[in-house]
């Protein structure tokens, strides 16, 4: 089937020459005439009223441009789905990062102690900081109710199980907030000329959010608004939404001063304002017969939104959609809750809700396991979505996938039977222990339901006056691959050489809205686009007589310099549209969430040191199904990435939170895993191809992010016999649960049988 | 970098005379910077209160490492890569080269030396317990002159030292006596590289067949100071190593160490793995008394 020649081939990275040698120009390098550094002073407090603001006269005020929110042309807020995020805060405090003035001046150096010169008094107001607390009620901190969004995803009559059931299992599992850490920090440069309207040149991961956002605020129309994405130095999700109160920031201090406004976050206030992944709590109440079958269960998803809406309904659908794992139900009730806390608000992050739900699963599978009496594999076994069967959303598997095959080959990889095996025998004597984990997990790409239908995404690719050939798109490269996959895809489509394809920057004067750099869509959806629009150029030399149906690269080159010259221009759109038969049913949540899912199978293999009580992954087996494999070096890098971040998420990332504030907001109390810290992590594709998207691929991105973490709590449980439902699993954690236990001394799992 | 350069005078007088004739100037008004690697994340988080630096970074005088009969003469400007790549301080003095192993990454131990460790007085300061553990001694130097002194003691309180204000650390030396002793340091950190301790023990012992003959163990990260666990030490003196004395001695560490919960770690935790690291040591020193 494979007769491709550039697709499945490990060509260099389009922009990876500019990184390797220092030319690639990030948002920080750039410096316009005039320009003046901008800051952000911040509330402070998780809740209140500002009742007075002083400028302290230690500081040459009149040296400085101020803006608050009285300085705002257009809406004060953060147009993205709903608009209850203020740009600036004029009275209610929410959380205690909220930008309330912004301040300009010339020397960067000088905005610091400016910003520590302001003092801003309040009435201070009860917060909430967790959400039982939310739940709970007692203080009303968002809408009437505390509650961002809610969905109710139903199959089948899950009430009937409960009398036939053989077991009922139940479990509470959460998970903790994660920072993204991106290399490089966010930061945007605006200029504002009252003619052109307002530019701004940023580290972003979807332009025209921004671009959106910024008409609100600034109330200009569109054509007076333009968005350009600088290089982005890693984003992972965490410059999805915060890119477009930071454009805003700097938009309306350039719009005030009339100068280009520079501000570039430093990590400390980069980790402590932006968003992190929701924090998330699952309760699972399982019915199960008495040979391991799923018989139906009702399930609760809750995530911590934080104080503003943003994102968190999108991250509460797919975490909902996921939250079932690939398994089959029977029957089925998830109820999932997004609630307000006066936290900064959280919002994307790779995987996006579904890292959370799937942790849930997969811990709970091993706990069906001990219950029923089965091994960890012989449960997911039994329970595995077929072809022609249907999710929890009614969604029939039409894939051919056969994800026994897939476990059975990720247990022959990491020889995981013969590993039970010795560990069962070493682990009697000395103060290492070590255990073998399983996740397995599916992850849907692209936008949730009718998600894409109403992106409706539109992907250009132009002819050039010298011959070669040009992608138009908004999607955007942060170090994952966009530019070169994209220049892949149209090259083979056309037949032309690698090497003849170059990609835009994005820049929304220049490119038309390809949708957002998100949801693992890009390869998969605005692959497909840049191929069919690819397909057009051919078309359009074609009927012209310019071209036949088959030529070479130079043939190609002459006929489009010829026609570029004949016509002035040479160019091809792609629109999404909806397979015919794909049915979505928003207000039921039911029906074909995804239009395409990757499957996978992990495994860990872990130590547990009981001197430390650290735990150090030994080896790790990462399988997938991800359709066609378009870069098998920057997939690899995917996968290894990804699971490092997973094991980041599992083990060593913990936000220390202090009334709604990040305490540890430096990497050296925030830990994430170094290379010292990681196992080998062995990558394999299974690749079944897959007709949605480009010469048969489907989303990776995200994928890698959801199976570490359980895949690794089941292996310490296997290590120690002890069970953890919480990440992340600090040393201290495994400490406190080691001498409860020994207190204790009771078997735990007895207690759920019923 | 939260702090405004113009703000901050930074002299390099080239040599170690002059250096110390400007503190002797204005004692407290000048605070030396040597490789920088803790006044510098000081003064990028906007909290460096002194605005005047002299800098030390490389002065000869401190740099150079003197292998004499009855000790090693370390000079305290030298860095972690200085102590990593000597000879004799790996052979006799290996829990100071694994501390200097593990201090921050490459970079980090190209700039840091020695004597910024001490003066900046982290409990949780990697290369201290070794220094404890080996008896160090320092020189310390003003226009005064020189005066030497036993590293245990020199921290007066929780980043306090009894430097005067008009004097630098000139050297760290380490008697060469410890050839036979078995010795086990490590470090336990929030991950295996880069990372600031929870816990760190630098312990060394001698036994004749399970007696102990001598043993020093010192740690770091459980309170305010680096610690010698002098009573542990005592206790175990002379004793013959069995399970009972292990457990003696897990138990007598614990109560005289005085961790803290904060935002690496617990106290709790941190008491419990001190004790296991204690215990661990004893062990292996058994173990070599067997052999
Ligand atoms: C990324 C990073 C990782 C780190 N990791 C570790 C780690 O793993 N373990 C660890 O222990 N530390 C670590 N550190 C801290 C630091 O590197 C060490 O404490 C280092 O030894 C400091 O030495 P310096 O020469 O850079 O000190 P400086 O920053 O120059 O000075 C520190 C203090 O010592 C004083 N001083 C320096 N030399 C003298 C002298 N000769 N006489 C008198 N006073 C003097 C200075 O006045 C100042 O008060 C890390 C730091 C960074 C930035």
């Amino acid at each position: 089937m494979n007769h491709e020649r550039i697709v499945g081939t490990a060509v260099p990275r389009k922009e990876g020459r500019e990184k390797v040698t220092g030319k690639a120009v990030y948002v920080d390098d750039m410096v316009l005439p005039g320009m003046l550094y901008g800051a952000t002073v911040r509330s402070q407090i998780p809740r209140g009223r500002i009742k007075k603001i002083t400028f302290e006269t230690s500081v040459a005020w009149s040296e400085f441009v101020i803006v608050s929110a009285k300085d705002i042309p257009g809406k004060n807020c953060i147009a993205l789905i709903g608009d209850d995020q203020p740009c600036l805060a004029s009275d209610s405090i929410n959380h205690p990062e909220e930008p309330v003035l912004l301040l300009a001046h010339p020397d960067r150096h000088a905005l610091r102690k400016a910003v520590d010169a302001v003092s801003i008094e309040y009435n201070p107001l009860p917060a909430i900081f967790t959400m039982e607390e939310s739940e709970r009620g007692s203080e009303i901190v968002w809408g009437t109710d505390n509650v961002f969004k809610t969905y109710l995803i139903q199959k089948g009559n899950v009430d009937d199980v409960w009398s036939r059931a053989d077991y009922i299992i139940e479990g509470e599992y959460s998970t903790g907030a994660q920072e993204q850490l991106y290399i490089e920090n966010n930061g945007m440069v605006a200029a504002y000329d009252a003619k052109q309207g307002i530019t701004v040149w940023g580290s972003l991961q979807c332009p025209y959010y921004v671009h959106k956002a910024l008409m609100a605020l600034c109330d200009l129309p569109a054509e007076k608004v333009r968005v350009v994405q600088m290089e982005t130095g890693g984003a992972f999700g965490g410059k999805e939404d915060y890119p477009s109160m930071i454009a805003g920031h700097a938009a309306l201090l350039a719009m005030k001063s009339g100068k280009p406004v520079k501000i570039v976050y430093d990590r400390a206030e980069d980790m402590a304002a932006t968003t992190k992944r929701h924090p998330s709590r699952t309760r699972h109440r399982t019915a199960l017969s008495r040979d391991g079958k799923i018989l139906g269960g009702e399930i609760e998803f809750t995530i911590d939104g934080g104080a503003y809406a943003t994102l968190s309904s999108v991250v509460l659908s797919r975490g909902a959609i996921h939250a079932g794992g690939p398994y089959y139900w029977p029957s089925v009730r998830i109820r999932a809750k997004a609630v307000a806390t006066n936290a900064p608000p959280h919002g994307a992050f790779r995987g996006f809700g579904g890292p959370q739900s799937i942790f849930a699963m997969e811990r709970h599978m091993d706990r069906i396991a001990q219950v029923v009496g089965l091994s960890p594999v012989e449960i997911r076994r039994r329970n595995f979505l077929q072809p022609g069967q249907t999710t929890t959303t009614e969604q029939v598997v039409r894939e051919l996938i056969d994800l026994g095959k897939l476990l059975d080959r990720a247990i022959s990889v990491s020889e995981y039977q013969t590993k039970k095996q010795e560990f069962a025998i070493e682990n009697g004597t000395g103060a290492t222990k070590k255990g073998i984990g399983i996740a397995a997990f599916l992850h849907g790409a692209g936008f949730t339901g009718s998600g894409e239908r109403y992106l409706s995404s539109v992907v250009g690719v132009e002819g050039c006056a010298d011959g070669g050939v040009r992608i138009l798109v908004s999607s955007t490269e942060f170090g994952q691959g966009t530019k070169t996959v994209l220049c892949q895809i149209a090259a083979e489509a056309l037949g032309l050489r690698y090497e003849d394809v170059t990609i835009a920057q994005p820049d929304t004067t220049e490119v038309p809205n390809s949708g957002p750099t998100v949801a693992s869509r890009t390869v998969m959806v605005v692959g497909k686009l840049v191929e069919s629009a690819a397909r057009g150029i051919h078309q359009t030399l074609k009927l012209s007589g310019m071209l036949g149906d088959s030529y070479s690269a130079e043939e190609f080159r002459a006929a489009c310099q010829a026609y570029v010259a004949g016509h002035g221009q040479l160019r091809s759109w792609a629109q999404y549209d909806p397979p015919p038969d794909v049915f979505w049913d928003d207000e039921k949540y039911r029906g074909e969430a995804y239009a395409a899912y990757s499957w996978a199978v992990y495994i860990a293999e872990v130590s547990v040191d009981l001197t430390t009580y650290s735990v150090s992954v030994n080896d790790f087996v990462a399988l997938q199904e991800v359709g066609r494999v378009l870069h098998p070096v920057l997939a690899i890098g995917q996968i290894v990435g990804g699971v490092a971040q997973g094991i980041g998420f599992a083990l060593f990332e913990k936000v220390i939170w202090q009334q709604g504030r990040m305490q540890n907001n430096q990497m050296t109390n925030y830990i994430m895993p170094t290379s010292s810290d990681l196992p080998p992590i062995r990558v394999f594709f299974e690749e079944l191809g897959n007709v949605h998207g480009a010469f048969g691929a489907k989303g990776i991105g995200e994928l890698p992010m959801d199976g570490p973490a359980p895949a690794i709590v089941n292996a310490i449980e296997d290590a120690l016999g002890v069970r953890f439902d919480s990440i992340p699993l600090m040393p201290e954690d495994i400490y406190d649960a080691i001498t409860a236990r020994s207190l204790r001394g009771e078997d735990e799992v007895a207690s759920v049988i019923r | 970098m939260r702090s405004d350069p113009k703000d901050y005078e930074l002299v390099a007088p080239g040599s170690l005379q002059a250096a110390v004739g400007l503190l002797a100037r204005s004692p407290g008004e000048w605070l030396p910077i040597a490789g920088g690697t803790d006044v510098m994340v000081q003064y990028a988080a906007g909290k460096l209160p002194s605005r005047k630096l002299v800098s030390i970074w490389n002065l000869a005088e401190l740099r150079s490492i003197e292998v004499l009969a009855n000790e090693i003469r370390l000079g305290a400007g030298c860095t972690y890569t200085n102590i990593r790549e000597h000879g004799v301080i790996g052979r006799e003095f290996p829990m100071l080269s694994s501390a200097a192993r593990w201090t921050g990454g490459i970079a980090n131990q190209n700039r840091g030396t020695l004597g910024g460790n001490i003066v900046n007085a982290s409990p949780a300061a990697d290369s201290l317990p070794a220094l404890l553990a080996y008896d160090a001694e320092l020189i310390l130097i003003s226009v005064r002159g020189e005066r030497r002194l036993p590293y245990a003691g020199f921290h007066a309180g929780y980043k306090k030292t009894k430097l005067a204000p008009d004097e630098l650390i000139r050297a760290v030396c380490l008697p060469r006596r410890f050839s036979g002793y078995v010795c086990h340091a490590r470090k336990v950190g929030s991950r295996n590289a880069q990372a600031i301790s929870k816990v760190c023990m630098a312990a060394l012992g001698r036994v004749a067949g399970q007696t102990v003959e001598d043993v020093h163990i010192a740690v770091g990260s459980v309170a305010p100071v680096p610690l010698r666990l002098s009573e542990t030490e005592l206790m175990l003196r002379g004793k013959v190593i069995n399970e009972s004395l292990v457990s003696a001695a897990k138990k007598m560490a614990v109560a005289e160490i005085r961790p803290i919960d904060d935002i690496r770690s617990t106290a709790k935790y941190r008491a419990a793995v001190t004790g296991n690291l204690v215990a661990e040591f004893l062990n292996l020193l058994s173990a070599d008394g067997k052999a």
